[in-house]
């Protein structure tokens, strides 16, 4: 009703004229913020941004409470850092690759074939969510070979079905928005295997869900604690539970470093999938 | 969606064919789906070349038919030979077919050029004379100017147009269309069925052509097959089709029939007070027949004492339909718009059978 009342005022002026054009009555800007949202924004913001400047002030402060670089160099020195790092590095690696590989196929065949089966499957992957880790290690302990739990591959094995359920639901969204039909017998009439149908046709069709699974892996399988530690394997995240309290500034330093890290991989993947999509679209 | 302003390929350049069409012969399929016969005994011969149409409602097998055909779908019984050779066992992405589909088919990672050349990728041509084929065939269906636009880029009929290319890429031995047009608008509908009649003379590739339109498949094709019930009804030439039907089915789905009951003397009825031949043989076992009338085949004429009285008049454009009221029943007459001022709802008027002969069938009423 106001911006009738304003475009009544207006009328016969060049900015009505230009506003009503644009289907948008102007209004002073004042007006035009959203005051309840804003609010909601800078609590929502505050809630995060507050600890994560308190953490990041103390590690950068000395003893004396002067600004210093000092733990960055005392975590590089830190014993089982490298060790650690490169561990959960290779699990993620690891993580990733087997998840995809397993899930791509059997999501595309059920997408495909076994529509029905979909239902099952969702509750299927969100079993993992529901069962507590400490039952899931307890349970995988039990029925795995010597051999199997001496290799820290198992951990890699677990976190898959960790993974799964964050997986699936990337991968189906992604696959609901193909007409995945059409296109795979398009690619078969023109003489296409399963395997080229899936690398050449699906997977760059499929871009922006698979970045989300492998982030949302990444990030799963960096901040995963109960069951490596259960297992006996110094992850980053054991790491810095293990690591003296000495110096409490270099656990406090780590733990910054690997959300930092997922967040700038996160933007990363984003822009560059944006980009990308940018580009396709500008041509 | 954009209407397209593409001229049609008056400027085709010199494409070479694709191998000259093989035979195909569908003999005796049947596939069920549960408890649904999707086809039943479906046999179909289709010369080198020839363009064939499968018409039919909905349900009736014929996109089941052409998936058979493209190896989507196996038969429970029956032969595809293509060429001399059965394919049953052969799976899709080897039996070399060209196949556009309903829905917009393209992969949207690739441009137009890309996806045309994608089968050719797949059959290891190298990257230059490939991409001069795939150039060669955007021209031949109007979209030189395309090449590198992504599927988004383009309208609807755009993009049926490069499934077209991509499809005759391969120089594929028959080329299957699944209601290609079907999600296109009417200028671009009629733009885009003249073009793929004439790249399919002009290649002569042995073409299957899927449609519910019966506009389409009589302007087409040049054998129309009518299905209804995963069998084929009737397989003949459009104007046979139109003009003799052999069931009361293929009457009653091509062109519109109205049904007048009437009396036989001999081989022929009494129609509006006229004597006119039976076309075809006579139902047997049957007292009471009706006549199933093309609306070109009524005059109209104005008369106070008629016996019949106008109940609908819709312009067609040249032609006005009138449905007239006659003795318990409703006969579509089409008349020239020129003279149709004189009927108005509710006019009195006479109709005369001006056909030489007519199809009867057995009455509803008896049976």
């Amino acid at each position: 009703m106001a911006s009738i009342g304003l475009g009544q005022a207006l009328e016969g002026s060049e900015e009505f004229m230009q506003s009503y054009s644009r289907g948008k009555p102007s209004r002073p800007w004042i007006l035009r913020v959203h005051w309840g949202r804003g609010i909601a924004l800078i609590l929502a913001a505050l809630y995060f941004i507050v600890p994560f400047y308190a953490a990041m002030q103390f590690c950068l402060q000395d003893v004396n409470g002067h600004f210093t670089l000092e733990t960055f160099t005392q975590v590089a020195q830190a014993p089982g850092f490298y060790s650690a790092l490169w561990l959960s590095t290779q699990l993620a690696v690891a993580t990733m690759a087997i998840v995809l590989i397993l899930m791509v196929p059997t999501m595309i065949y059920v997408h495909l074939r076994l529509p029905r089966f979909r239902r099952v499957m969702e509750v299927i992957t969100i079993l993992p969510i529901v069962i507590p880790p400490i039952v899931l290690i307890v349970g995988v302990d039990g029925v795995t070979p010597a051999w199997l739990k001496a290799s820290q591959w198992l951990l890699a094995l677990i976190y898959v079905v960790l993974a799964m359920p964050y997986v699936y639901r990337s991968l189906d969204a992604g696959l609901g928005a193909l007409d995945l039909k059409t296109l795979v017998e398009a690619a078969r009439s023109l003489g296409s295997g399963w395997i080229s149908i899936i690398w050449r046709v699906l997977v760059p069709n499929l871009r922006s869900a698979l970045l989300s699974a492998s982030v949302l892996t990444l990030a799963l399988v960096f901040g995963e604690f109960t069951i490596a530690s259960l297992d006996g394997w110094t992850t980053i995240p054991v790491w810095i539970y293990l690591t003296p309290t000495t110096n409490p500034r270099i656990n406090t330093l780590v733990a910054m470093m690997a959300l930092a890290g997922t967040a700038v991989l996160l933007m990363l993947i984003v822009s560059l999938d944006r980009s990308k999509s940018r580009k396709s679209r500008r041509s | 969606m954009s209407m397209d302003t593409q001229s049609p390929p008056s400027t085709m350049t010199d494409v070479s064919p694709t191998k000259n069409g093989a035979p195909v012969v569908l003999e005796n399929l049947t596939r069920q789906f549960g408890t649904t016969k999707a086809l039943d005994g479906l046999t179909l011969h289709i010369e080198p070349g020839e363009f064939v149409a499968l018409l039919g409602p909905s349900g009736c097998g014929k996109t089941t038919a052409l998936r058979v055909l493209a190896g989507f779908e196996s038969p429970d019984i029956g032969k595809v030979m293509v060429d001399g050779k059965d394919v049953v066992h052969v799976p899709a992405q080897k039996r070399d077919m060209g196949m556009v589909f309903q829905s917009y088919s393209l992969f949207p990672n690739m441009t137009a050029r890309d996806n045309v050349a994608f089968g050719l990728q797949l059959r290891h041509q190298r990257s230059s004379p490939r991409r001069a084929r795939a150039d060669e065939l955007l021209d031949l269906v109007g979209l030189s100017e395309h090449t590198t636009k992504y599927p988004h880029q383009l309208s609807g009929g755009q993009q049926q147009r490069v499934a077209l290319a991509r499809a005759l890429a391969i120089e594929p031995r028959v080329l299957l269309l699944d209601e290609p047009l079907s999600a296109l608008d009417a200028k671009v509908r009629a733009e885009l069925r003249d073009q793929i009649r004439a790249l399919q003379k002009r290649l002569m590739i042995t073409t299957v052509f899927v449609t519910h339109d019966q506009e389409e498949a009589l302007s087409m094709a040049d054998r129309v097959c009518v299905m209804s019930r995963g069998r084929a009804e009737q397989i003949a030439s459009p104007a046979e089709l139109y003009s003799k039907p052999s069931t009361e089915f293929v009457a009653q789905f091509v062109g519109i029939s109205s049904r007048v009951a009437v009396e036989r003397t001999g081989d022929s009825v009494g129609l509006f007070g006229r004597e006119v031949k039976i076309r075809g043989d006579v139902p047997q076992g049957s007292e009471s027949l009706d006549a199933l009338l093309r609306p070109e085949d009524v005059d109209v004429v104005v008369a106070p004492t008629g016996l019949g009285i106008i109940t609908h008049k819709s312009f067609l454009g040249a032609t006005t339909r009138l449905e007239v009221g006659i003795a318990g029943a409703s006969v579509k007459a089409d008349i020239l718009s020129s003279t149709a001022d004189v009927f108005e709802l509710g006019t009195r008027v006479d109709l005369v059978a001006n056909a030489r002969d007519v199809l009867v069938t057995a009455s509803r009423r008896a049976t």
